[in-house]
This record gives C-alpha cells, sequence and structure tokens, in this order.
C-alpha cells in the first residue's frame, strides 16, 4: 500500500508539475530548452572523456566550460526575463538578451582561445 | 767500425787541417737558374746594367738569347749613345752592352763620345767617374779602330785615382768619403788596368809597384772558410746593392785578372789564393738572386783564363760508392766554367776514416779514359770497407811549364762513403731463468726474412736478445742505430739499445728490475727490432713477434703509464649517431569513437532544435518594416559573423588579429543590436500601453 501510495504520489506529483510547467511562457521554454541542450551537450563530453582519458585536458575543459558557462548565462537570462520575478521588473527584456549575447560572446572567445 | 780495420798507420803532418769539401764546376742548374731569373717582361723597363749583367750571363753559360734581346735593347742604346747629354754611367753600359750586342752605330759616333770623354778626364775624381771614363774609352777601343782612345796624361790618371786608397789595401769612392770599400778596390784596380792598357807611354815603375804592394795587402786581408775557400767581405753597405762577400770578391777578382791581363809584369800572387776564391765561388752553388748570380758567373769566367793561373777543379760524380755493386772511384778534373784541362793525371795518396786522424798511404794513380774524360780507379785497396771516408787526392801536370800557368791547389780532400750489405746471422732470442740463467725457451730468428716469434714471461725472468753483424768483408760493423722496442697493447712503448762488442750484440731485459719502468703492465708485446745506418744498404725496422709478459699487479703509488694520444680522427672525426628517446604519445582513442561521439554530442543540438519545433516558436517578433528589419538582420549576421571568427581563430588565427577583428564586427554588433532591441522594446512598450 505504501509503494504504491508513493507511486500515486509521484505520478500525481509530475502531473502537477506538468501542469504548473505548462503554464510558463515560451520565451521561457526556450530558454529551458536551450539550458537542457547545454547540460546534456557536457554530460556528453564527460563521458567520452571518462571512456578515453583526458589526453587534450585544455580541450575537454574548454568543451565543458563552455556549455556550463553558456547554461549558466541562459540561467541568469531567464530570471531577468521572467516577468513574475519582483526584483527585475524595472529592466527591459531586450536588455537581458543584449547581456546574455554579449556575454555568450566573451565566454566564447575565452573558450575557442583555450581549445587549442 | 775503426776498431778491428787493419790500416797502414802513419801520422801524417797536420799541414791538411781543413775539411774535405767537394766544388762542383758549372752545369746545368746554373744554366736554368739564369734562364729563370731573368725574365724580361716588356725588356725596355731593365736597364742597361741589367741587360748588360744578363748579356754576359748568358754569354759565359753559352745560352743564346742574343736575337732575342738585341730587339728592344737595342734602340735604347743607340739612342743613349748619339743623345750628347747622357749621364757617364750610361754612357758606360751602353758601351758594354753594345760590345756585346754589336747594334747598328757608327764610328762618328763614338769619335764623339771619344773626345767628349777625353775632355773630361782631368775634371773626374771620383773613381766611379773615372771608371765610367776609362771603362767607356776603353769598351770604344775595342769596338773600333777607327777612332783613337789612348790618354796623355795616364800618369796623373795613375796617381788621382792611387790617391784615393788606403793603407790596408781598400780604396775609397771619393776623396769627401772617408769609408773604405773592397768593392771600390776591386774598380780601382780595373781602372787602373784600363790606364795602363790606354797610356801612349808606359806607366812609371814605381808607380806599379806601390800598387802590386797595395794588392798583396789587400790579400792580406782575405777571409778564409775551413772547406779551402776564401774571400773578401765587405764592410760598407752601399746603395746599390754592392755588398756582400760575392759581389766584393767578384769585383777583386775582376780588377785582378783585368790588371793581370794589361801588364805583362807578374804580380807575385801565390797560385792557391786565387784557387781558394775559385773555390769560393763555386761553393755557393747557384745563387738565388740575378745579381748574385751574375757575380758569380762573371768572377769565374775572368777566372777561367785569367793569366796569373788558371785554378783547376777536381771533383767526383758520384760520392757514394757501393760495394754491392762493384762501383769504381771516378774523378774528374776541369776549369772552373767546366772546360777542358791539360794533359794531367790523378793520384789517390790518402785515406782517412772519418773521425780519426790515422790515415793509410795508398799513393796509386787513377788511369784516365779519354772517351768520358773521367780518371778511374780500378778497385778500390782492400782495407777500404762499408763506412765514411776522406780521400786525399793530388793532381800531376804533365807538362812543368804548365805549372806556372795552373794552379792545382796540392792535395785535395773529398769524403765518400763506401756503402754495402751488412750481413746479420745468428740472430737468436730467449727466455732465461733469473736466478741461474737457465735457458727456458731459445727460439732462432731469420733477420732478412719475416719472423713471428711468440714468447711468454714473467717477471722473474729475463729477454736476451743476440745477433751478430759483419761487414761485407767480414770485419764487425757498429750501425749508428740498435735498438729493440718492446710495445704494450695499450699503446705504451719502450726502447732499448743493443750493445755491442765486437761482431756480437746482445741485450738483456731483466724484467724484474724493469716493472717500475713498465709501469706494471701486464699483457702482449709487440717487439720489434731496428737496425740501420747510413752505409748500410738493408738498413731494416722489423718486427719479431710479441712477448706475453706477466707482471705483477701495481702497487696505490704506482705510477701511472703516460696517456698514448688520442687518434685525432676519433677525438675530432664525427661522432656516433645520437638517437633521441622522445615521449611516446599519448595514446589517442580509435577515430571512430571519437567521429561516434561528434556524433553524439551533436544530438542534443537536434534535440533543441525539435523541440522548439514543438514549442511552436514563430517569428511574429520579428520586425516587418524595412529599416528594422535590415538592422535586425545585419545583428543576426554580425552574430553569425563573430562566431565564425570564432571558428576561423580556432583554425588558424592568433589572438591578436581575431581581436582586432572583433572589435571592428563588435563595434558594428553594437550597433546594430541597440537599434534592433530598441525598437523591439519601444514596440512591447507600445503594445503595453496599448
Amino acid at each position: 500500500m505504501a509503494r504504491s501510495s508513493t507511486a500515486k504520489d509521484a505520478q500525481a506529483l509530475i502531473q502537477s508539475l506538468r501542469s504548473a510547467y505548462a503554464a510558463t511562457p515560451t520565451n521561457l521554454k526556450i530558454i529551458d530548452l536551450y539550458i537542457i541542450f547545454a547540460v546534456s551537450t557536457a554530460l556528453i563530453q564527460v563521458v567520452y572523456m571518462a571512456l578515453v582519458g583526458s589526453f587534450p585536458f585544455n580541450s575537454f575543459l574548454s568543451g565543458v566550460l563552455s556549455c556550463v558557462g553558456t547554461a549558466v548565462l541562459a540561467v541568469c537570462l531567464r530570471i531577468q526575463v521572467n516577468k513574475e520575478n519582483k526584483e527585475f521588473k524595472d529592466l527591459p527584456p531586450e536588455r537581458a538578451f543584449a547581456d546574455f549575447v554579449l556575454c555568450n560572446l566573451v565566454l566564447h572567445l575565452v573558450i575557442m582561445n583555450f581549445l587549442g | 767500425m775503426a776498431r778491428g780495420l787493419r790500416f797502414l798507420v802513419l801520422i801524417l803532418s797536420v799541414a791538411s787541417i781543413c775539411d774535405a769539401a767537394t766544388f762542383n764546376p758549372i752545369s746545368d742548374s746554373h744554366r736554368s737558374a739564369a734562364l729563370e731569373l731573368f725574365t724580361p717582361t716588356d725588356g725596355s723597363l731593365k736597364s742597361l746594367e741589367e741587360t748588360f749583367e744578363a748579356l754576359r750571363t748568358f754569354e759565359v753559360l753559352g745560352i743564346d738569347k742574343k736575337s732575342e734581346i738585341k730587339g728592344y735593347t737595342c734602340p735604347t742604346v743607340v739612342d743613349t749613345l748619339w743623345s750628347p747629354s747622357s749621364a757617364l754611367k750610361d754612357l758606360f753600359q751602353a758601351l758594354r752592352v753594345n760590345g756585346v750586342l754589336k747594334c747598328e752605330l757608327n764610328d762618328e759616333v763614338f769619335a764623339g763620345i771619344a773626345s767628349r770623354l777625353k775632355d773630361n778626364v782631368k775634371d773626374a775624381n771620383s773613381l766611379l767617374d773615372l771608371h765610367y771614363l776609362i771603362g767607356s774609352l776603353k769598351l770604344i777601343k775595342g769596338q773600333t779602330a777607327e777612332v783613337d782612345v789612348h790618354l796623355e796624361d795616364a800618369d796623373g790618371i795613375f796617381r788621382a785615382i792611387k790617391a784615393l786608397s788606403q793603407s790596408d789595401g781598400r780604396w775609397r769612392f771619393s776623396s769627401n768619403n772617408p769609408e773604405s770599400s773592397t768593392y771600390a778596390a776591386g774598380i780601382a784596380l780595373e781602372t787602373l788596368a784600363g790606364v795602363v792598357a790606354l797610356a801612349s807611354h808606359d806607366i812609371d815603375q814605381s808607380l806599379m809597384d806601390t800598387l802590386k804592394q797595395d794588392i798583396l795587402k789587400l790579400f792580406d786581408g782575405i777571409e778564409r772558410y775551413d772547406d779551402g775557400s776564401c774571400y773578401f767581405d765587405e764592410k760598407l753597405v752601399d746603395a746599390q746593392g754592392n755588398w756582400g762577400p760575392v759581389s766584393a770578391s767578384s769585383s777583386i777578382v775582376r780588377g785582378l785578372t783585368s790588371f793581370a791581363t794589361s801588364t805583362p809584369e807578374s804580380l807575385n800572387l801565390p797560385g792557391d789564393r786565387i784557387l781558394c776564391l775559385a773555390k769560393f765561388f763555386l761553393g755557393i752553388g747557384v745563387p738565388g738572386n740575378f745579381k748574385d748570380l751574375y757575380h758569380q758567373i762573371d768572377a769565374l769566367a775572368s777566372l777561367e783564363n785569367n793569366r796569373i793561373s788558371i785554378p783547376l777543379i777536381l771533383s767526383l760524380p758520384s760520392s757514394v760508392l757501393s760495394v754491392t755493386r762493384k762501383d769504381q772511384l771516378k774523378v774528374r778534373v776541369n776549369t772552373v766554367l767546366g772546360s777542358a784541362v791539360p794533359p794531367l793525371s790523378v793520384k789517390l795518396m790518402q785515406i782517412f776514416t772519418s773521425g780519426s786522424k790515422d790515415a793509410s798511404i795508398i799513393d796509386q794513380e787513377l788511369k784516365f779514359d779519354p772517351e768520358t774524360k773521367l780518371h778511374v780507379l780500378d778497385a778500390l785497396p782492400e782495407n777500404v770497407d762499408v763506412g765514411k771516408y776522406t780521400f786525399t787526392f793530388e793532381i800531376l801536370l804533365h807538362d812543368p811549364e804548365h805549372k806556372k800557368i795552373y794552379a792545382t791547389g796540392g792535395r785535395t780532400k773529398v769524403s765518400v762513403y763506401v756503402t754495402g750489405v751488412v750481413n746479420i746471422d745468428q740472430a737468436e732470442i730467449a727466455i732465461l731463468d733469473s736466478d741461474l740463467g737457465n735457458v727456458e725457451t731459445k727460439k732462432r730468428l731469420d733477420l732478412t726474412g719475416e719472423n713471428t716469434i711468440a714468447l711468454s714471461a714473467n717477471h722473474l725472468q729475463k729477454l736476451r736478445l743476440t745477433f751478430q753483424l759483419t761487414t761485407p768483408f767480414g770485419r764487425a760493423f757498429k750501425p749508428h742505430q740498435a735498438f729493440l722496442r718492446l710495445r704494450h697493447e695499450s699503446g705504451v712503448e719502450h726502447i732499448f739499445l743493443v750493445r755491442s762488442s765486437g761482431k756480437n750484440f746482445e741485450i738483456t731485459l731483466d724484467f724484474l728490475g724493469l716493472v717500475e719502468k713498465f709501469f706494471y703492465l701486464s699483457g702482449r708485446y709487440d717487439i720489434q727490432l731496428t737496425v740501420g745506418d747510413s752505409v748500410m744498404e738493408n738498413s731494416f725496422l722489423q718486427p719479431l713477434g710479441y712477448l706475453d709478459l706477466d707482471l705483477p699487479d701495481a702497487p696505490e703509488k704506482a705510477a701511472r703509464p703516460p696517456p698514448q694520444p688520442v687518434d685525432s680522427s676519433s677525438k675530432y672525426g664525427p661522432r656516433a649517431e645520437i638517437t633521441h628517446i622522445f615521449r611516446s604519445p599519448d595514446k589517442r582513442p580509435p577515430t571512430e569513437l571519437s567521429f561516434a561521439f561528434l556524433g553524439l554530442v551533436l544530438l542534443p543540438l537536434g534535440g533543441f532544435l525539435i523541440g522548439l519545433l514543438l514549442l511552436r516558436v514563430n517569428l511574429r517578433n520579428f520586425p516587418s518594416s524595412t529599416l528594422p528589419a535590415f538592422f535586425a538582420i545585419s545583428f543576426h549576421i554580425g552574430i553569425a559573423a563573430v562566431l565564425s571568427l570564432y571558428v576561423v581563430f580556432w583554425l588558424k588565427l592568433d589572438l591578436f588579429t581575431t581581436l582586432k577583428a572583433l572589435g571592428i564586427l563588435g563595434i558594428s554588433l553594437m550597433f546594430t543590436g541597440h537599434r534592433t532591441l530598441s525598437y523591439l522594446a519601444s514596440t512591447s512598450a507600445k503594445l503595453k500601453s496599448a
């Protein structure tokens, strides 16, 4: 009974999460999707490194860092763009997006230099 | 070598102290040297004096180059002789050259010059001026019979020249110059000879007598060498290059012989003076410069036919006689220039062994071979074995009248080497016990052939080598070199002298005493025997074999053997090839795996795009009106450009060019981005407010 209730509770939890998530605006969903894409790319790189060894370690680091960095920047963008966030009420989302683009470009310059 | 030889010993008078030397008459080497030293470049560049010297040298040596030289010299000669303002020296040289070349000149020229010269004779006061004047007049006399060149005041001129003489027989060049010179003495004698020849009346006898005394005084100052030659040395160095014994002696010889020719009186000079001067000129060999060669040849030519006494030179075509080849002793007698001599015979008087005063009297006459013109001794006396000897010869003229004309020089000494094959036999090498001298191993050696002896010894034993050396005549022989050499395999070598007593040669190496000398090095030693001498035709340096020597170990303080010279090719030659060991490169994964993961990494990107489609993204907010659309598009293009710049940066570029390009792109991106986003912001604000 506990198992089934736990399972039912888990299912109910997931359902409520899904329905709540469906209410988020589309642009936030895009940003979430972008974050998932970046993190999964990082994970695949880590798995590859685990398999073949860390020989060009700098390349591994730059690859992982690029994914993680861009994910972090996307998170920042999401925070700033989210209308429910009272802290950034006065910040126009275009400005946040401009910051996001700029920071990404700088990040990728560093990454490309470190890639070797 | 001297011991064991049995000579008839007679201690002779010590009159012949001088060493033996061979003087050879003029030969083809002088001719080739003359041709080499005088190479006319343009011909006209050489002065008349040098041209004359060359012509005289070629004339004496029998080289015919007159037609060649005549072509470019005669014009200069003719010009000089015709010109009324030529200097005395130039006239003299031109007349000298003309005397040899006989250029086209008529008597008018000679007459003009002769009268000019005779006028200048009274005014001349320096020796050289008088020399040129008198010499020119004499040359004119020789070249044409028409012109009168006789001197009126011959006595006066004689006195003027005589006034410049010094008490030691030398002359000064002029009354202003206090220094006296031997070369000047020769010139003075030559000039005086010319005066005597050109005088219209006989010269005062007292003047001639004083001159003869001066000549004898001059000869008192002659310098001698040990080998029987003598010369006049020059103390004064003058700028004309006439210094040194060759030119001084040559000048004296010239003056003396011309003086002797010009006067019928005898000079009372002993004949050996002339002979020793001749030997000096022959003894200098072939001079290296032209002036000396000229002086030598000219002096010898003057001596060849002089009126005092003609020197006869005894020489040997070969001074090395081989007993094996049964060489005969051959002797040649010539004049200094190599011409024929009157009938004479040569006697071998004595033979000295080199390094000893004892001699054997031979007194044997050599047979004359008229075809080869050599005097030959049929067989050497029996007691002449191999070695170095000094033979004494004497020349005997057949006609007693010739004794006044020719100078034979008494006894002539010549060094002769007699070589032969030295017999080596009874050669043995043995290893002996140190204490009792018992023979352990004994091997015979054949030193005429090859030997490879293998011996072994330890430090308690001795090595003994014995052999006998005998000359072809059976007498004992002591060579210059008799060495035994032991060479260790590491290169350290030791040389020992082999001592002799009579015919027997023996060396004993006691290893007990030599252990330290050998640096305690045990091992194989190569044995080598060297026996050599200059008169030994079969000197040898032979490896005999090897010796395995067992020495005790070296104590702590023993001397180390000297370092052997490193073979230079091993030290400075190419070294061994170095193979570098590189760090092995890290293992790379197989390419298939890498490509698989490449595809795998691109999957999330695909997933992202698919997700975007599922979310039904649209571009509704994209500005539609032209200007904002333009900026929006440029913004996107700008971003794409920056990203592609990064790709190019990764592939090719360096950071600095990238940063420069990025700066440019960034500025444009900023601008377009700002425009686009501000437009979007304004539209969304409008929507909100609306």
